[in-house]
């Protein structure tokens, strides 16, 4: 993955505009994170494969971004975006990873289900 | 170690295998003593991507199998089952399908040893529910020809509630294997290897212990 590039993500939410898409989001901090701090609240949660159109999305902030997509009745949302990759199935997949690289939040289209 | 004559281990993650146990699997395999190593998901929600990062959520689950064979072929495990179920969501699936499944492995291997997490006292909801499937699996065994089942325990009421493990290997003899095993692992262990390894170079004694000995408690039906 590389580092977020604003405009290249946004073409790619742009391209998905106003098409059937799945989505897989997703926080994270590990399941072991009470283990080894009991005082560190341990929370998560993700969907995949949730079948949305959008009518528009933007990715934002100065980094670590933000993105919303504004779906028919409602929002998707994730924040501490960094980094970014259009894989070879032509899929967006948006990353936070946190200060030693590990994976906290993932917001992902696709025009197919992920597997 | 008493020689076996089939150890059957089943956890959940690909690496579970690798930090408590390897050194016991590559002891068992030494004495000639097949393996088989059922894992039930593919580490699909890991949050390690490698150091620097090489992986992401996407690639994530080709590139752990692929780790996970290197590792079983490094400890010589001759028979690796990858169960198919998704991280993080094994206690939410049938827990009779779970025990069945199981116990279909325990009819066809006849294992003498069977190695899992201890339920309750094993931290993670995926090695919690793998423990209780098998421990239900083994249960239904008549009492008389139960198979043994030694259990990885590490939450912090471990010693409290359980006491001491009644089960001490000393694995020093095959450690450059079990750190092999580790470092299979790359995408997940290569951070920690590397701060592990500068540990073991100053012989830390806590390092050392943590390498060299593997501790199971003997479930209690």
């Amino acid at each position: 993955m590389d580092p977020v590039n604003l405009e290249a993500v946004q073409e790619a939410l742009d391209s998905f505009q106003n098409k059937e898409v799945y989505i897989h989001l997703e926080t994270t901090n590990g399941a072991y994170a009470s283990h080894k701090n009991e005082a560190f609240f341990s929370s998560g949660a993700y969907i995949r494969n949730a079948k949305v159109v959008y009518e528009r999305a933007k990715i934002t902030g100065i980094g670590p971004f933000r993105t919303g997509l504004k779906i028919p009745l409602g929002w998707v949302y994730a924040e501490g975006i960094t980094h970014y990759e259009i894989d070879s199935k032509g899929r967006l997949l948006l990353a936070g990873h946190d200060f030693e690289g590990r994976l906290a939040v993932a917001l992902e289209i696709s025009e197919t289900p992920f597997q | 170690m008493e020689k076996e004559s089939h150890v059957l281990v089943v956890f959940p993650h690909p690496d579970d295998e690798a930090f408590g146990v390897s050194g016991t699997i590559a002891s068992h395999v030494n004495m000639g003593t097949p393996v088989t190593y059922a894992c039930l998901t593919l580490g699909e929600m890991g949050r390690n991507m490698g150091n620097p990062p090489f992986a992401n959520r996407e690639t994530l689950p080709a590139i752990r199998k692929h780790e996970l064979r290197e590792a079983a072929r490094v400890l010589g495990i001759s028979d690796l089952r990858m169960l198919g179920y998704r991280d993080k969501t094994v206690e939410f699936e049938d827990p009779d399908k779970l025990t069945d499944e199981i116990s279909s492995l325990i009819q066809e291997l006849n294992p003498s040893l069977i190695i899992t997490f201890y339920p309750g006292y094993s931290v993670h909801p995926d090695h919690e529910a793998t423990g209780e499937a098998v421990v239900r699996a083994v249960g239904k065994i008549p009492e008389a020809q139960r198979t043994k089942l030694h259990c990885v325990a590490f939450s912090k009421n471990t010693k409290e509630e359980l006491g001491e493990p009644d089960t001490i290997h000393d694995i020093s003899a095959v450690a450059d294997i079990k750190l092999d095993a580790i470092r299979a692992h790359r995408s997940q262990t290569e951070l920690m290897v590397a701060e592990l390894g500068e540990k073991l170079k100053q012989k830390d004694p806590q390092a050392l212990a943590w390498l060299n000995i593997e501790r199971f408690w003997t479930y209690k039906h």
